[in-house]
C-alpha cells in the first residue's frame, strides 16, 4: 500500500509539468494555432523563473518572470504566424531552436546556483485521509494550482461565452469572423496563454521540482505535452488523466526497477506514444467524435480580408 | 494611423528576391546589436558565421555534406506539403531508412558485393516510406491526423533503434557500448573529392532536386498536387483522387527522409549508434519553408542551414562563444526568413483607424 | 596484476618523460606555444563529466602557461558532427587533440588516420593508433571507497544507485560500491535504477525518490547532473556525489564524491608532445595517479570511518587492495573471480554481470 501510495504521489509529481504546458496548448490549439515551440518556451520560462527567483530570493516573482518569459516567446510566435503568415509548423520548429540556446545562453550564471527546496503544503485535515490524503493533498503549492488551472481551463471552454467563441474560431474562423468576433485578436490571447503555461510548466520543473538550473532540462518533456493534447482529444480532463499517467509509467517502471524487476526500457517508453496513435485513431474514425473534440482548423492560417 | 497588411492580388515576384534581403538586412542589424553586447567585433562575427567555415575545399565539402540530408528530406517533404499533407515525422522516417539500411549491411557484412550499397539505398527507401504509410493509411483509413501520427511516430523510431543498437545487433566485439559492429567498405557510400567527407550521397540529394523540380513544377501529378493544396473544392471537382495524393505526399517524403537516413549511416557515421541525426528531420521542414516548398529555394536554404551549424562551431573555436549562441542565432535569422515571406502575398498599407473601425463595424454587423 | 605493474610502468615513465621533456625543448619555448584542442560532448556547466574536463584544461593551462593555448568545443553530438569538429582542430594546426567522450572513438581514429602528426587522445574507449591514445580512470576505485562508508553509516543496510546506460564503465561502479559496501557490512544490499539518460535532471529525481521510498538511506548516481544530492538533502539522507565534489548542492546529505582530475595528465601528454617523446599509451590511472581522488568527507562522517577509508584508500594506492579481489560473486552465485586472484583488466572492461549484493539483473543479458 506505501508502495501504491509513493507511486501515485510521485506520478502526480512528475506530471504536473506536463499538465501546465498540455493545457495552454490545448487552448492554444483549441482556437485553431498550433504551436510546436512548447519545448523551448519551457526552457525560456524554466531559466527565467530560476533566475529571478535566485535574484530576488522570492519564489512568486520567479513563477510570475517564467510566466512573463513565456507570454514573450509565444508573442514572437503569434507575430510570425498571425500577423505575417508564416507556416506555424516551421515556426513553432524555430521557436524551439530559438529558446534552446537563449535559455542555455540565460542560464550561463545561474549554473552553479542553488535554491532553497519549497516545503509541500500539507492540506489540513484532508491531508490527514488514509492513501487519498498522502497522494492528493501533500503537495508543493503548484500542483494545486495546476488543478485550478484545469477547473479554470474546463469552465473557460465549455461553459463561458468566450469560451465559446474560442472553439467557434478554432472550428471555423471564417464563420466566426463572418459573425463580428475578432478571429486574430483572440487566437493571439489563445496563443500567449498557452505560452504562459508552458513558462510556468518550465518553472514548475526549474523551481520547486528539481530545483535546479542546467541546459536542456527540460529533456523532451514540452514534446510529451504536444503529444498529450492528442491523445487527450482536446479535453481538458483526458489531458489530467494522460499527464498522470505518462508520469506514472516511468515512476512504476523505476519502482519495478528498484524492486528487482527489470524491463526492456525502450518498448515501455514507447507505450505512451502507440497508445496516443491508437487513441488517434479511435477518436478520428468516428467523425462524429473528431468534430466534437478537434479543432478543425488546427494549424491552417487565416486572414481576415 | 497604423499599418495594415493587406492581400496582393497576385503574389509579388519582386518581393519573392527582395524578401530574403530583408530578412538579411534585419539579421545583420539583430547581429550587430547581439554581438556588440557579447563584447565581440561583429564584423568578425559575422565573418566567423558565415566565412570562415567555407574558406576552404574541405570546409566546402563539409557545408555540402550537412547540406545534402537537410535538401533531400526537404525536398520530399515539400512534395506532401504542397497538398497541404503534413508529414512532420521526418525524423523518425529518416532513422527507419538507418534501420533498413543498417540491417541490410550488418547482413551482408563482408560481402564484397557491388549490390550491398543499392541495396541499402532502397532499404533505407522502404524503411522511410513504411514509416510515412502508417499516417497515410490512418489518414485516408480512419481519417487521423497526420502531423500528429507523425510526430509520435518520431519518438517510436528512436526508441526502436535504441533497443536493436543495445540489444540485437550490439557489436558484441563493442564492450558493451550501445552501437552496431563498423560498416565495411562496401556498405559506405565512396568518397566524391578525396580527402574530404563529401560522398555519392551528395549526388542523390541533388538528383532528388532536380527530380523535385520535374515533379512539382513540369508534371501532371504535381500539378495535381499544388491545386489540391490551394484550393480542396477545386481539386475534388477536378476528380483528382485526394486519397491517393495523401499517400503520394507522405511517401515521396519518407522516401526521401529514409534514404537521407541511409546516408548518413552510410557516410560519415560508417555504423548504428543510438542517435544517428542531429535533428535533420526537424531541420529539414524549416529547410523546406524558408526554401518556400521549391526545390532551388530549398537548395538554397539547405545550404545556409548547413552554413549556419558550421559558423556556430567556428563561433566556438574563433570567438569563445558558448555552442547556445548557435541556437539563438540560427532561431533568430529563420524567424527574419519566414518572417519577410509575408511580404510575397501581402503589401503594407497606412490606414486611417476611424475607417478601419468603421469598417471593422461594417464587418461585424 | 601482471596488466596493473604494465599500467603503472607507464605512467611513471610519463613522469620521467615529462622531466627529459622540460629539459629538451627548452629552445622550443620560445617559439609559437603549442595548440590543444577539446572536444566536449555536454555543455561545461557547473558539475559533472565534461566540467571536470574543462577544469584538466585549465590546469594544463595554468601548468604550462604561454607554452600552451587552448580551445574547448562543447556540447558537440556524437555521431557524423563529431568527426568535422576533431578535423577543424587538427586542420587548424593544433598538436595536441583531447576527444572526451565514448561516442568519439571512430571519428577520432578516422582523423587520426588524415593528419598523421597531430596527436589525439581519446577518453574511455578502446582502441588506439599510431597517434592516438586511449585514457581512462578507475572510477571504480573510488566508488569502491565510498562503498565502504555506505556500508558503515547505512541504518537500513540499503543502498540507491541512479544510473544511466548499462555500459561496462557504470556496471564497474555499481559493483565496486557494492562489493566496498559489503566488505565492511555483509548484509548490505544494492539497489539499481536505469534512468536511460545520461542527463535528465527531472528523471533521476524520480529515481532518486523512489529509491529513498523503497528503504535506500544513501544514494549515489552514475548520471550527468546534481540532482540526486539535491534529492537526498531534501529528505535528510545521505548522497555520494560524482565527477565533481558537489557538497554545495547538498550540504549535509553530501558525504563525499568521487571526483575525476584529468589535468595532471593532460599536463604530462602535453609535455611529452612537445619533447617529442610520446608514444601511443593506453592510461588507466587511479588514486595512485591521482586522477581519482574523494572529495572531503562530509563532518557527518565518524571519525573512524574517515581513518578506515584513508587506510583503505592508501592500500589501493599501494597495490595492496583491489575491489575486485577474489572470491568474487554475481549475484546469481556464479564464481568470477577465484579467491586469492584480482579480476584484469581485460575482464574490468567488459563487465556485464552484478556482483552478490546487487538487486535485479542487469538489462539486456
Amino acid at each position: 500500500m506505501d508502495t501504491i501510495v509513493a507511486i501515485l504521489a510521485a506520478a502526480i509529481v512528475a506530471g504536473t509539468p506536463l499538465v501546465f504546458a498540455a493545457l495552454g496548448e490545448l487552448v492554444t490549439e483549441k482556437a485553431g494555432v498550433l504551436n510546436l515551440g512548447v519545448e523551448g518556451t519551457m526552457l525560456v520560462g524554466a531559466v527565467s523563473g530560476f533566475a529571478t527567483a535566485a535574484t530576488t530570493g522570492n519564489v512568486w516573482f520567479g513563477v510570475l518572470a517564467g510566466m512573463v518569459a513565456g507570454v514573450l516567446m509565444s508573442g514572437i510566435f503569434a507575430i510570425l504566424t498571425l500577423n505575417l503568415m508564416a507556416n506555424q509548423v516551421a515556426s513553432g520548429l524555430a521557436l524551439t531552436l530559438f529558446g534552446v540556446g537563449l535559455s542555455a545562453f540565460m542560464g550561463k550564471p545561474y549554473e552553479s546556483v542553488t535554491l532553497a527546496a519549497q516545503a509541500p503544503l500539507e492540506i489540513p485535515l484532508l491531508s490527514q485521509i488514509p492513501v487519498l490524503g498522502p497522494v492528493l493533498f501533500k503537495h508543493q503549492i503548484l500542483v494545486y494550482v495546476s488543478w485550478a488551472l484545469f477547473a479554470g481551463v474546463s469552465w473557460f471552454l465549455y461553459k463561458s461565452r468566450a469560451g465559446l467563441v474560442l472553439r467557434s474560431i478554432g472550428e471555423s474562423p471564417e464563420s466566426a469572423h463572418a459573425i463580428g468576433y475578432p478571429v486574430i485578436r483572440i487566437r493571439y490571447l489563445a496563443t500567449l496563454f498557452g505560452g504562459a503555461m508552458a513558462g510556468l510548466g518550465g518553472v514548475h520543473l526549474a523551481e520547486f521540482y528539481t530545483p535546479l538550473w542546467v541546459e536542456g532540462m527540460v529533456a523532451g518533456r514540452g514534446w510529451i505535452a504536444l503529444a498529450l493534447v492528442v491523445f487527450a482529444t482536446w479535453r481538458p480532463a483526458r489531458v489530467m488523466v494522460g499527464a498522470y499517467l505518462f508520469g506514472g509509467v516511468t515512476i512504476a517502471q523505476f519502482f519495478a526497477q528498484g524492486a528487482g524487476v527489470t524491463i526492456t526500457a525502450q518498448f515501455l517508453s514507447s507505450l505512451p506514444y502507440l497508445a496516443t496513435i491508437i487513441v488517434l485513431v479511435f477518436i478520428s474514425r468516428d467523425m462524429a467524435t473528431i468534430r466534437l473534440n478537434a479543432p478543425v482548423s488546427l494549424g491552417r492560417p487565416y486572414r481576415p480580408d | 494611423m497604423r499599418l495594415k497588411l493587406e492581400a496582393r492580388a497576385e503574389p509579388s515576384p519582386l518581393m519573392g528576391y527582395l524578401s530574403p534581403l530583408l530578412a538579411a538586412g534585419l539579421t545583420i542589424i539583430a547581429g550587430f546589436i547581439l554581438f556588440s553586447v557579447l563584447g565581440k567585433n561583429p564584423l568578425q562575427a559575422f565573418y566567423t558565421f558565415f566565412v570562415h567555415p567555407i574558406r576552404d575545399l574541405n570546409g566546402i565539402a563539409e557545408l555540402l555534406l550537412k547540406a545534402s540530408p537537410l535538401m533531400l528530406i526537404a525536398v520530399g517533404l515539400a512534395c506532401g506539403y504542397r497538398a497541404n499533407v503534413w508529414n512532420i515525422g521526418a525524423e523518425g522516417q529518416l532513422v527507419l531508412g538507418a534501420i533498413f539500411a543498417g540491417g541490410v549491411a550488418l547482413y551482408f557484412y563482408g560481402s564484397d558485393s557491388k549490390f550491398v550499397l543499392p541495396m541499402m539505398v532502397v532499404a533505407g527507401a522502404i524503411g522511410g516510406m513504411l514509416w510515412a504509410a502508417i499516417p497515410a493509411l490512418l489518414r485516408t483509413r480512419f481519417n487521423t491526423n497526420e502531423i500528429l501520427v507523425s510526430l509520435m511516430l518520431v519518438y517510436v523510431a528512436n526508441l526502436l533503434l535504441s533497443w536493436l543498437v543495445n540489444e540485437p545487433w550490439r557489436d558484441p566485439e563493442g564492450f558493451n557500448f550501445p552501437q552496431t559492429k563498423q560498416f565495411t567498405e562496401t556498405a559506405l557510400y565512396p568518397a566524391l573529392i578525396a580527402g574530404t567527407r563529401l560522398n555519392v550521397g551528395f549526388l542523390i540529394s541533388l538528383a532528388a532536386i532536380a527530380a523535385g523540380y520535374l515533379f512539382l513544377n513540369r508534371s501532371f501529378k504535381g500539378f495535381q498536387m499544388r491545386v489540391a493544396g490551394l484550393a480542396d473544392a477545386a481539386a475534388k471537382y477536378a476528380g483528382f483522387n485526394a486519397n491517393g495524393m495523401i499517400w503520394l505526399g507522405l511517401l515521396l517524403g519518407g522516401a526521401a527522409a529514409g534514404i537521407a537516413g541511409m546516408g548518413e549511416v552510410a557516410g560519415p557515421i560508417g555504423q548504428l549508434l543510438p542517435s544517428v541525426s542531429p535533428g535533420y528531420g526537424f531541420a529539414a521542414i524549416i529547410v523546406a519553408f524558408v526554401g518556400r516548398l521549391h526545390p532551388v529555394g530549398i537548395l538554397l536554404a539547405s545550404l545556409l542551414m548547413s552554413l549556419l551549424y558550421l559558423g556556430g562551431e567556428a563561433a566556438q573555436m574563433e570567438l569563445n562563444l558558448p555552442s547556445a549562441m548557435t541556437g539563438l542565432f540560427q532561431g533568430m535569422l529563420l524567424f527574419f526568413l519566414l518572417g519577410s515571406d509575408v511580404f510575397i502575398s501581402y503589401r503594407v498599407k497606412v490606414v486611417q483607424p476611424p475607417k478601419a473601425q468603421a469598417r471593422l463595424k461594417e464587418a461585424a454587423a | 596484476m601482471r596488466t596493473d605493474k604494465r599500467i603503472t610502468r607507464r605512467i611513471t615513465g610519463l613522469a620521467v618523460g615529462t622531466a627529459l621533456g622540460l629539459a629538451l625543448s627548452g629552445a622550443a619555448y620560445s617559439q609559437e606555444p603549442v595548440k590543444v584542442g577539446f572536444v566536449y560532448v555536454s555543455p561545461i556547466g557547473d558539475a559533472g563529466w565534461t566540467y571536470q574536463h574543462d577544469q584538466g584544461r585549465k590546469e594544463l593551462e595554468k601548468a604550462l602557461g604561454a607554452k600552451v593555448t587552448t580551445k574547448a568545443v562543447e556540447n558537440v553530438p556524437e555521431g557524423a558532427d563529431a568527426e568535422r569538429v576533431i578535423r577543424e582542430f587538427a586542420a587548424g594546426g593544433y598538436k595536441v587533440v583531447f576527444t572526451t567522450s565514448f561516442g568519439y572513438m571512430n571519428p577520432t581514429i578516422k582523423v587520426a588516420e588524415k593528419f598523421p602528426s597531430t596527436v589525439f587522445m581519446h577518453a574511455t574507449g578502446y582502441k588506439s593508433a599510431k597517434n592516438v591514445g586511449v585514457v581512462n580512470a578507475r572510477f571504480y576505485e573510488g566508488r569502491y571507497l565510498t562503498g565502504v562508508i555506505a556500508g558503515k553509516m547505512t541504518k537500513s543496510n540499503s543502498a540507491g544507485y541512479v544510473a544511466a546506460f548499462p555500459i561496462p564503465e557504470v556496471v564497474q561502479g555499481i559493483n565496486a560500491f557494492a562489493q566496498g559496501m559489503r566488505s565492511v557490512n555483509p548484509k548490505a544490499e544494492v539497489k539499481v535504477i536505469w534512468v536511460n539518460s545520461w542527463f535528465d535532471p527531472g528523471r533521476e529525481r524520480e529515481a532518486a525518490n523512489t529509491l529513498l521510498s523503497q528503504g535506500a538511506d544513501i544514494i549515489t548516481h552514475h548520471t550527468d547532473s546534481t540532482a540526486v544530492v539535491q534529492a537526498a538533502e531534501e529528505k535528510g539522507k545521505y548522497a555520494f556525489g560524482y565527477h565533481s565534489d558537489m557538497s554545495k548542492y547538498g550540504p549535509k546529505a553530501h558525504l563525499t564524491a568521487t571526483t575525476h582530475h584529468w589535468g595532471g595528465y593532460y599536463t604530462k601528454a602535453v609535455q611529452d608532445v612537445m619533447a617529442g617523446k610520446w608514444k601511443t599509451t593506453n592510461v588507466w590511472g587511479g588514486i595512485k595517479e591521482g586522477m581519482i581522488k574523494l572529495a572531503p568527507l562530509n563532518p557527518a562522517v565518524p571519525k573512524d570511518v574517515a581513518d578506515l577509508v584513508a587506510a583503505k584508500e592508501k592500500d589501493i594506492a599501494a597495490g595492496k587492495l583491489h575491489p575486485f579481489q577474489g572470491p568474487v560473486k554475481d549475484n546469481e552465485g556464479k564464481e568470477r573471480v577465484a579467491a586469492g586472484k584480482t579480476m584484469g583488466d581485460e575482464e574490468l572492461s567488459k563487465m556485464d554481470f552484478y556482483v552478490e549484493g546487487v538487486q535485479g539483473k542487469l538489462p539486456k543479458k
